[in-house]
């Protein structure tokens, strides 16, 4: 299998192919011990790394090309899934999907960005980046969502928004904008997870929500590292420092109080063990769905302003 | 037809080289007109011989819009905190002191009630020369304030917007503002309270993908830069030179997106025009 191995994944990985090569002596040889011992060093060392992660090795978990994606969330929480296609004025944006899904007793409208896994599937899914379409797909649901009294998930995993010729033509910033100011009055509840990369507008624009989770290895920011670096540093080279500087982790944003919740992956990242995070953020959402579901639609919408209204920090 | 003379813009074959006394003359960017600064703020800084918008802030829109000394500024001390810590190549505490002293404004943004012919209205105008008009905390928080302001007294909002975005320095607090000054935005127009947005040059990126775009009317200044992504960036995603005119006022005039242009000397008059059905 060709395997995507990250700089700081190799010593781990390298421990755990030696492993894998002396089991096939243990019949012969008395290494048993031996085994354990190295099983226990793999342990230790894998903590280790993965508490002790930069921002940018953060950045990099988040971007895994194996990491699972919305679709792979909805197979593995949801059953009954009926996708939706379309904006009803122009397109159907491959890079955002949705559509109605049974979380066990819930029913729920699931909305998320999609990535692809090649090439081919990524020019299909245009790398995760919506054009207008994309906003205007899922706002599109999420009124079909609030007209039938079904709570809305949304999922975040976007480079960006499409930088694009005919997104401008067809009003990104406004499709992004009107989406700002839809969400936040829609009578249902919106749990909002960030599950790989959300980057600045282009992840916001699904991402107004009654409660805000994120995935541990994930980094949300109003830039990515790369793009910050060449603007503040006049280079491609500092991203490492952008990362550090701009604060963009799960913990960091909890701390910032811009998130509600960090959803915590299985050790070495969601990619090691999809069904096993699935399972847990399944989990998470049933419990946050939970709560919300007893909200008037009122009072959600007045506590979502308020969430908002709260973000900032300034002297006066 | 003299074939010989050249007609391109700014390659003036008459023109004569010629010092300019530090600070009475400007250069027109659009034709290379040499204008007397006095002359130019007469026809409020727009350019006698190419209608060029030159970029004004809010201190020059506040005289040409609103009644003479009608408008009163609030949260004029708000200052930006540093919640990130943020170091690049240079502090941000450091930047933003030094951009106060330079530009004498505190922030971005500058707030407050005005009248117009007499009516009142929550005014907000932006500064460009305020670290690039950038959207930070104290811009979210002023605009939002702004907005309060119309819905408790039931006047108009009128937002100026120039701007290139939301403000990096601050991380994802930046990136809030957007939903911060949307959500607002809608409370305002549950109540019914107009809200008029007006785009100079430039606005791009969070500013104009949140309250900018989000006007029951928008009117944009002549040929202003307007868009999501920034020119640059389009370019080299695409791989291709851009069309002429993207992403000016007239580009989205013609894709929809505004309502109308207008040349800031008529800026006022429409204003009133349009305050008479909105409020």
């Amino acid at each position: 299998m060709n395997k995507t191995v990250l700089e700081f994944e190799k010593p781990i990985l390298d421990l755990e192919n030696k492993i894998v090569e002396m089991r096939k002596y243990s019949e012969v040889l008395d290494i048993d011990d031996e085994i354990v011992k190295l099983e226990r060093k793999v342990q230790k060392l894998k903590e280790n790394v993965y508490n002790n992660l930069t921002r940018w090795q953060k950045v990099q978990i988040a971007r895994h090309p194996e990491r699972p994606y919305t679709l792979d969330y909805i197979e593995l929480m949801t059953k009954d899934f009926v996708e939706l296609h379309g904006d009803r004025l122009c397109k159907d944006d491959k890079s955002i999907v949705g559509g109605f899904a049974k979380l066990d007793e819930y029913k729920v409208m699931i909305i998320g960005h999609q990535k692809g896994r090649d090439t081919k599937s990524n020019v299909y899914r245009n790398f995760g980046m919506p054009n207008p379409e994309g906003y205007r797909k899922a706002l599109r649901l999420m009124k079909l969502a609030e007209k039938f009294d079904t709570p809305i998930i949304t999922m975040l995993d976007t480079p960006g928004a499409y930088p694009g010729l005919e997104a401008e033509q067809r009003g990104q910033a406004e499709a992004i904008a009107r989406n700002l100011f839809e969400m936040s009055k829609l009578k249902v509840p919106i749990v909002v997870v960030i599950i790989g990369e959300g980057a600045s507008g282009g992840a916001l624009g699904i991402g107004v929500g009654d409660r805000i989770l994120m995935l541990e290895n994930c980094w949300y920011s109003v830039i990515s590292p790369e793009s910050c670096s060449s603007i503040l540093w006049k280079s491609w080279d500092f991203k490492e420092q952008a990362a550090e500087a701009l604060r963009l982790t799960a913990i960091d944003l909890l701390r910032q109080k811009i998130i509600d919740r960090i959803v915590h992956e299985p050790l070495g990242g969601a990619h090691t063990n999809p069904p096993a995070m699935a399972a847990h953020l399944k989990m998470v959402l049933k419990e946050e769905l939970s709560q919300l579901v007893k909200l008037k639609p009122d009072k959600l919408v007045d506590n979502r302003y308020e969430k908002f209204a709260r973000m900032g920090v300034f002297n006066e | 037809m003299a074939w010989f003379k050249r007609s391109k813009e700014n390659i003036a074959s008459d023109s004569v080289k010629m010092e300019l006394p530090d600070g009475l003359w400007e250069k027109c960017p659009g034709c290379g007109e040499i204008i007397h600064k006095k002359q130019l703020e007469t026809y409020l800084w727009t350019c006698t011989k190419c209608d060029h918008h030159f970029r004004i802030g809010s201190q020059e829109y506040i005289s040409i819009l609103l009644d003479k000394a009608s408008f009163k500024e609030y949260d004029k001390k708000m200052r930006s905190a540093d919640p990130l810590d943020f170091v690049d190549s240079k502090k941000y505490t450091e930047r933003v002191s030094d951009t106060i002293k330079k530009t004498g404004l505190n922030d971005a943004v500058r707030t407050g009630i005005g009248k117009i012919h007499d009516k009142e209205v929550s005014f907000a105008c932006m500064d460009f020369s305020f670290i690039g008009g950038s959207m930070g905390s104290v811009v979210g928080e002023k605009i939002s304030r702004a907005i309060d302001r119309a819905y408790k007294n039931k006047i108009p909002m009128i937002i100026i917007s120039s701007s290139g975005g939301a403000r990096m320095m601050e991380g994802a607090f930046s990136l809030m503002q957007m939903a911060k000054t949307s959500s607002r935005l809608a409370r305002l127009a549950e109540a019914k309270l107009p809200y008029i947005s007006i785009l100079t040059d430039p606005t791009t990126g969070g500013t104009t993908a949140s309250y900018a775009m989000l006007g029951d009317i928008i009117i944009a200044e002549p040929k202003a830069l307007i868009g999501f992504a920034g020119p640059r960036v389009i370019k080299q995603t695409i791989g291709k030179d851009l069309p002429e005119g993207f992403q000016t006022s007239e580009f989205l005039l013609e894709n929809g997106f505004v309502d109308f242009i207008v040349h800031r000397k008529d800026m006022r008059s429409k204003l009133i025009t349009l305050l008479e059905y909105l409020a």
